[in-house]
Order: structure tokens, then sequence, then C-alpha cells
């Protein structure tokens, strides 16, 4: 089969504006052949050159003093102590898992777990936020249970323990759901590898799998477009995923990586060999020459078109030291796994690529690489925004009967128990977990120290949809707060941005303001940001956006992890201290979309000072062992969080909330930020409010805990087994 | 432990093992002088006792443990049991010796067809040779990890249950046996994980006593030869 004739209509349909057709004219002075055509239209695919969103992005803070490589790499790398440092990043699988949602799911599980091993680290967790439809619809259930087994699927089989996330229903992700997947590893500070091809005359090795027709077009088509009615005959655009293959690939990288023949290695994720070789050649200013018919391929007569774009799973792209081939051929025929020479690093900054003796592809790099196109997209306000935040909670009748709505909200898939989910999950293997999913954050010991990460997803969606600029601040600080609850002081960010269409100026504004939101929270918490992704394009036609979502993925650092506190309460008889100030405001919450149907208002008021306090309040506290557990209050609010602590440790609680203003679902339901509940031992209660005082946070004992009741003032009463049969029931009885 | 110092001890490494390092660190946390062997070996060291860890040997694609029962290594370990000395089996490690056929019986799919991760309660019935911390009766509490851990029991060979699940089994398994024993006593093979329950830090510590009575009979053994 030949291959077809390059119009501009073939150039169109590969999602390739008029203005880009004549860029790519200008570049080359001539039509480009088909599969040039094939490598522009995925390297200039939104998912590969982040073309509308670069110029938010440049504005983000990704410096710090723990920063040892910031965003540009495959992942972030920051300084954990001890000569350790941990590699992360977060990444979206979203249109692929809708599509196919247990491969969806797997292979966006495998392409972050290369992602970390890639630059050297041993994966050590994974975390998974996940947003779907409401769970009252079928077709939803259906994604759910695929995209929690093939997230387990793929972890349990590769061997990296899933420790926690986020599973979140809203309406507006119903035909467009979010699988957004982050995965943390550990390696030795003087052992990171980085993506470049430097070394004139260099070999450039392909190993891994072989190389088959699956996931082409994977970024341009499935990733950088909108849903439409076509969507289902975009399912051969996922990729298979085969988890045993890249734990065989994890150990033979890491040992070739131990010869010290490595010059750089890269991941081939999104647009494959083509993505993977330009953006190596890039970063070292440098060019390849490759042969494809030395690639290794699963199936006879795959064209160049297909080989440079094919999305298959489980492979590598590495420059060697020349001379030093044949170590890294060693390593991976131990490991059983295809290893060839398909080229050499130039000099001249050419990317050229033969095929059956012929020279397909002759495009210099850097004009498609670096120097993309970006473009300053129209934003604008959704209508009716600014009246949709307002709530006048006058108009509202007063909760009549608290401890029904506490049983309701305990009950509402949001904040019902998570473990149908987590217990699918490997949450313990690799030997480090040392708080496990179902609380504020994870912690995983790092391995041959005392020392620990505590790990955390966040992101409101209904706070960005009302307001994104502090939607996306409520994002940044409540990861910090889940982490430092357990004792952490929080370090450092990784972000995934999922969106609707960047040609939409409702979208674009959305972004704008959620990224400048974001900025701002990092800048004031000092929170660098050294690694992310931006998923556009989430909307299917005639049905809208998601609500905004900048996921934040948030690391901590614990100095002593003997010291880590729990949320669920450790025993009867402490004391029960509440920290921080609720404010008279439910806009947003979970308490008005459960109770009354509604979502309006601005989302709480944000103090980013005093989350600040507080989170150093809680390190301290930690580090002194004056706490036995630490809850953070957020969504559902503090009657929530200490209803919590009591169903998850089986020990019941009698505590009054402080009020704020005359209605108790304030009191009991309001989300105001920087916010906690602790228990302790009643010996270190004044030890621990004269600390608070210290910090500046406002602190009072509000009551103690044991018992077999959930008391909370004002106005809830319920017995600990029927507030626990409403919270854990939610999940196992719609999804079986 | 002076048990278990000097004892040396080998736990196998397939393509896709994934609790080796946790076993060989569990093992090197009581004392054992501890060392990983690669499935393409086909002569073994100088053992006094073998770990087969849990994991998806081969991506556990055909059946769990059908492809590891062929790796080059696993005619040694046969002969290595025939000769008395102890051999433990850990989730697909326990898979692996029934389909080696040196622990009776085998691992079917979980009943509700869900991998399940969770912490379980187990009982003592007759440890065989690893019973120096596991007297008939004693409780344990150990994670489950694992998609196909319904044991059925071999109709024609009525398996000695070393261990079954208190308070009903988190997978099917026929009379909620947890683990077996071969007739000799010298091969136990269970799907709980002890060595992911030996550190306070991380949860349950009750694996350490089923790890050390594996090394008390490995040192046992050595002292027969």
């Amino acid at each position: 089969m030949s291959d077809p004739e390059v119009t501009d209509a073939l150039a169109r349909e590969h999602g390739l504006s008029d203005r880009e057709i004549a860029l790519i004219g200008e570049i080359l002075g001539r039509r480009p052949t088909f599969p040039e055509l094939g490598v522009f239209s995925v390297m200039w695919s939104e998912h590969c050159s982040y073309k509308s969103s670069k110029r938010y992005l440049r504005e983000l803070p990704t410096h710090g003093a723990c920063v040892i490589q910031g965003p540009g790499e495959n992942a972030g790398v920051v300084d954990v102590g001890e000569g350790w440092v941990a590699v992360f990043k977060i990444e979206s699988h979203n249109h692929p898992s809708y599509v196919e949602p247990h491969g969806g799911a797997a292979t966006g599980v495998g392409g972050i777990l290369r992602d970390v091993f890639t630059m050297g680290a041993r994966p050590l967790a994974s975390l998974d936020s996940l947003r779907f439809g409401p769970l009252d619809d079928p077709h939803q259930r259906y994604l759910v249970r695929g995209v929690v087994a093939g997230i387990g699927d793929y972890g349990n089989a590769f061997g990296c323990a899933t420790v926690g996330g986020e599973v979140t229903f809203h309406p507006r992700y119903r035909k467009n759901i979010l699988v957004n997947a982050m995965n943390v590893g550990i390696a030795r500070a003087d052992q990171i590898f980085l993506a470049k091809a430097s070394g004139h005359g260099n070999p450039v090795l392909y190993v891994g799998s072989k190389t088959g027709r699956d996931g082409i077009h994977g970024a341009s088509l499935l990733a950088s477009a909108e849903f439409d009615e076509d969507t289902d005959a975009k399912r051969p655009t996922v990729q298979l995923g085969d988890p045993f293959t890249e734990k065989l690939l994890l150990e033979a990288c890491l040992e070739a990586m131990a010869t010290g023949a490595i010059v750089g290695i890269q991941d081939m994720g999104a647009a494959g060999l083509t993505c993977s070789s330009f953006e190596m050649a890039s970063r070292s200013g440098t060019g390849i020459e490759m042969d494809l018919d030395r690639v290794p391929q699963r199936e006879a007569g795959m064209s160049a078109y297909e080989l440079l774009l094919s999305e298959s799973q489980e492979r590598m792209l590495l420059v060697a030291q020349a001379g030093r081939e044949s170590e890294i051929e060693d390593v991976f025929a131990k490991w059983d796994l295809d290893c060839a020479v398909v080229g050499r690093v130039t000099g001249d900054g050419r990317m050229r690529v033969r095929w059956h003796g012929q020279l397909v592809v002759d495009i210099p790099v850097d004009p498609i690489a670096a120097n993309a196109p970006v473009y300053d997209r129209p934003r604008a306000e959704p209508a009716g925004l600014a009246a949709r935040r307002e709530l006048d909670l006058a108009q509202l009748p007063a909760e009549a009967d608290p401890s029904g709505a506490l049983l309701e909200l305990l009950a509402s898939p949001n904040l019902c128990s998570r473990e149908w989910v987590y217990r699918q999950y490997d949450t313990l293997v690799g030997g480090s977990t040392v708080l496990r999913p179902g609380g504020d954050a994870a912690v995983v010991r790092i391995p041959e120290t005392e020392r620990g990460l505590a790990l955390s997803t966040d992101c409101n969606p209904r706070y960005c949809a009302q307001d994104p600029y502090t939607g996306a601040q409520h994002a940044v600080a409540e990861a910090a707060r889940n982490v430092a609850v357990t004792g952490a002081r929080p370090l450092a960010v990784t972000n995934c941005l999922n969106f609707g269409s960047p040609e939409r100026p409702e979208s674009m504004w959305e972004f704008a303001e959620a990224t400048r939101g974001m900025g701002d929270a990092c800048r004031a918490l000092e929170l660098p940001i050294v690694s992310g992704n931006v998923s556009f394009y989430n909307e299917t036609s005639g049905e809208g956006a998601i609500p905004p979502t900048p996921t934040i993925g948030m690391v901590g650092l614990v100095d002593d992890v003997t010291a880590t506190v729990p949320a669920a309460f450790r025993g009867a008889g402490d004391d029960v201290v509440f920290l921080g100030t609720t404010r008279e405001e439910l806009g947003a919450s979970e308490y008005l979309a459960v109770r009354h149907g509604l979502e309006r208002g601005a989302p709480p008021a944000l103090d980013l000072a005093a989350e600040r306090r507080l989170q150093q309040l809680l390190a301290e506290a930690a580090e002194r062992r004056l706490v036995r557990s630490a809850h953070d209050c957020s969504d559902g609010g503090a009657a929530i969080a200490l209803a919590e602590c009591a169903i998850r440790s089986g020990i019941g609680v009698d505590a009054e909330l402080p009020a704020a203003g005359p209605r108790p679902e304030v009191a009991l339901f309001a989300e105001s930020c920087a916010r906690a509940v602790l228990s302790c031992a009643p010996a270190d209660t004044a030890a621990l409010v004269e600390l608070a005082r210290r910090h500046g946070v406002p602190a009072a004992r509000i009551g103690e805990t044991g018992g077999a009741r959930i008391r909370i003032r004002p106005g809830v009463d319920v017995s600990l087994a029927e507030a626990h049969d409403s919270w854990s029931r939610t999940l196992p009885e719609a999804l079986g | 432990m002076s048990g278990a110092s000097g004892v040396r001890v080998g736990v196998l490494v397939f393509p896709g093992s994934l609790d080796d390092r946790d076993m060989v660190r569990a093992f090197a946390r009581l004392g054992a002088d501890v060392q990983p062997v690669w499935h393409k070996d086909a002569r073994l060291p100088e053992l006094d006792g073998i770990g087969v860890p849990g994991g998806f040997s081969y991506g556990d694609y055909l059946r769990t443990g059908a492809m590891a029962r062929f790796s080059p290594v696993m005619r040694a370990v046969v002969d290595f049991a025939a000769s008395g000395r102890p051999l433990l089996g850990v989730c697909n490690g326990f898979q692996i010796l029934c389909e080696a056929g040196l622990l009776p019986g085998a691992l079917v799919r979980n009943r509700d067809l869900k991998y399940v991760c969770q912490d379980v309660r187990v009982a003592v019935e007759d440890a065989g040779d690893f019973r120096a911390e596991l007297p008939p009766g004693r409780a344990l509490v150990m994670p489950v990890k694992h998609g196909e851990g319904a044991y059925v029991p071999d109709p024609e060979h009525k398996p000695r249950v070393a261990f079954r699940y208190v308070g009903g089994s988190p997978n099917g398994s026929t009379d909620d046996i947890a683990g077996v024993t071969n007739t000799a006593g010298n091969v136990v093979g269970l799907m709980p994980h002890p060595e992911h329950a030996v550190d306070p830090l991380l949860g349950s510590t009750d694996g350490g006593a089923l790890l050390r009575s594996f090394l008390a009979a490995c040192a046992a053994a050595r002292a027969r030869r």
C-alpha cells in the first residue's frame, strides 16, 4: 500500500489549521511527505505542543530550594535529604479511559510509571484522581468498574503500591470522565537520567516491546479534540498495556543505567517514536538519523507513518556512549526484551528517517519541537457566572434534622467510604506504606531511611466551576493541608490541568484564571510546581465542558516517619481539639448540593496566611508527638471530619463545634479553610493549645473521644453503627 | 534471633516477581543470610531454605504460576524439597508450588472476580515443620493481596491445612483454607503475606512469627545434614 498524496484537505483531517499548514510549507520549502505530515500533526497537537497553554504555564512558580529538576523533563525532581530525591508527575488519560475504561486507565498508569523510571527512579507509590458522572447512571457504573479494574490490573501486576487519590462524581463529567494518574519514585541524587541525545555519533537504541499498530494518533486525534458522535470509532486509538513487560523494562532500565553507558533516555509515550526522538534531539541541540527497518516490529507490513506514530506501550528510546552498546544489549537480553540500535546522534540539528532505503522524513528539529506555534487564544468569562456565585442563606430553611443531614452526607457518593476502590489495589508492595489509603494523605517511607513522603491529590471541581481562580487556590491549600495533618511539611507540587476546548473563550478564561490562582497559592505557600500536564478538549459536542479541574498532586516530607499522625482516633478518653475558624458560609458546599440540590454561591473564603500557620503548627505538633490523630476539615465540613475519625477507628466522640452564626448547619457543614480536628492525650492538651497560640492558630478543646455514639453539638446524635452503615454501603451497593 | 543467624535462605526471582525484595528484606531483618536466586540458574547455591515470593510471574497471563514452574531453577527446587529442607511459598509463590506439584490443590479466581487487598486473620492448624512459634490455634493478622487466591483442594488428596481464615475468607476459598503443607511437612504455601507483617511501623508484626518458624525449620534441617 503506497502513501496517500498529501493535500491541504488531508492535513486538515490531521487536525492542522490552515495557518499551521502554511507554516509547514515555510519550514520545509516543499510539501511534506505523508510520514512528515504525521510527524507535524502529532508534534503540533495540543497534547504534545502545549500551544494554547504555554504562555500561562510560564507564569507558574517552578523554583525553590528543594528543586533539582523542574518542568520540561519526563518528571520533576526534588531533594528529600540524605542523598535521595523524589521524582514525580501526574498525567491525564481521560479520553482513552472514556472510550475504553479498562485499557485507557491501565495505560495511563503505565505511562506515568515510565515517566518516573525513565529518570532513573524506582517507582514507590501511585495515586489516582478519578472523576465520573452520577453514580445512579448505569454507564457511569460501567466506567467506574472498568477504570478501577484497569488501574488495579496494571499497578498490581507491575508491583507499585497504589496508596491514594480521590474519586468524585458530578453530572458534568458524564460524557467526559477524568483519569489522572500520579506516580512518585525514589532515586539517588547523583543518579538522575535526563532525556537528552547528546554526543555526535552516539548510537540511538530502541528497547522494550515491539511496535504494533495500536494507539496511532492517540495524542492528536483522541487527546486533542473534543468528543462527538463518532467517539466509539476512536477505540483503536487506545493503546494496549502489558504490565509484565513494563516490570521487566523497569528492572532492565535500572540495571542498564547502573552500567554508566547511558547518555540519555526517554519513554515513548504520546506520539511514540516521533515525540521521543524529536524531544531528545531538541533538548540537546542535536539531530538524529534513524532507520525504521531496524525498529522491532510486532507485525509485518507496517508503513513509515505507522512506525513513527504508533503509541505501542512499554518502549524506551535511549542514547548510549559509542562503543558501549553491547553492555546495554546484554542487560536487555537478560530480561528477554528487544534492544536494537536504530540510529545515531548527528550534529546538524535535523531529523532524518529512512525506511526501505528511502529518506522519508527530513525536517529541522527546532522549528517543530522547541519553536512550535504558540497561541494567545481569546478568553471570556462564562455568562451568568457572577450571578451563580450569589447565595442568600436567609432564603434557605434552617436545618431541622442535623442527625439526618449527617447520615445523608456520609452516604453521598462524594463523601462515602472509598474502600470499594482501594481494596482492589495493592497498597503494600514495596514494604513502604506507613499510612494506607482512606485518610487525608498517604505516607510512604523512603527505603533505607527514617524519612517519609506524604502524598495527596486534590481538587474540588464545584469550587472551580463557581470561581476557577479561588477554586484552584483551594486545590493547592487543601492538598497542602492534607499532607500537613500527617505531620509532613508540604514540599512541591505536580499538576494536571483538565479543561474544555481552548478554542472556546469560556474554557480559555477558566484555564487562565485557574493557573493564575494556582500560581498565587503556590507562591504564598512557597511550593514550587515541578511537573505537570495539560488536558484540553474535555467536552462533548452538545453536552458542554467538564467543570474546570486543576488537580494538584502534593508531595510533603516527613523527617521522622515514626512520628506520622493518622486521621482516625487512636483510643477512648482522648481530648478533641478544633483548630481554625468557621465562617458563616455554605457556598458551593457538599451540604448545599446534597441537602438542597443547589450548586450556588462562592467557594469558601481563602486565607493562605492562616493555611500556612496551620501547616507549621501541625508539623511541629507532630514532631513533638503532641497529637494522636489529625484530620482536615474540608468537603462536608467539621462534622463530617469528626464522624470520619470516629467511624474509621470504631471509637465514638462527644464534642461541641464552635458556632458561626445562628444556623446549626454552618457550624456542622461549612467548608471554611484552614481548619482541622485533632485528638490528643488529655495531659498534652494544654501544651497543644499553647503551641497553637504561639503559631497564631485559634485552638479549643471541644470534647472527647469514646463511647459508641457520634454526638456533635449542635444537634447531631447518631450511633456509630448507623453512621458506619451509611458511610460504607454506597459504593458496594452501586458497584457490586 | 540467635536461631536464625547464619541460616542461608534463597529467595527465587522470576520475571514478574514483585514481593521478592520485601521478602529478602524481611528475612534479613530477622537475621538470616539471605540472597536472591535468579530463575535462569539451573543450580542452587548452598541453602538451608527457600522462599518463593509473591508477584505475577510471567504476568500470570496463562494461569497463575503455570509458566514459572518451567523455569530452569524449578528442577533444582523440586530436588531441594525432596531432600526435606524447608520451602515457603507466599501468594504467587504458593500458586507456583501448587503448579509444580509440590503442594496439593490449586488457586483460582476470587469469588467476586475482584482483586482484594486487606488485612485478614488466620488461625494455625498444622504448620508442619514450621511449628516453632505456630502452635495449633494461634491467630495471626497479615495482609492478603491477590486476584486468584481461592484455594480448591485436590479431590484425590486431602490437604494438611496449615492456616484457615477466621471469620470467613476474603476470596471464596474452600473451607476457608488460607494455606497448606505437604505430607512431609517441609513445604508450606499460603496466600497471606508474612513478609508484609514484620514492621510495627507498617502494621501487624504477626508475620515475623511465621518467618521465624521457617528459619527455625531451616536451622533444624541444617543441623540434620
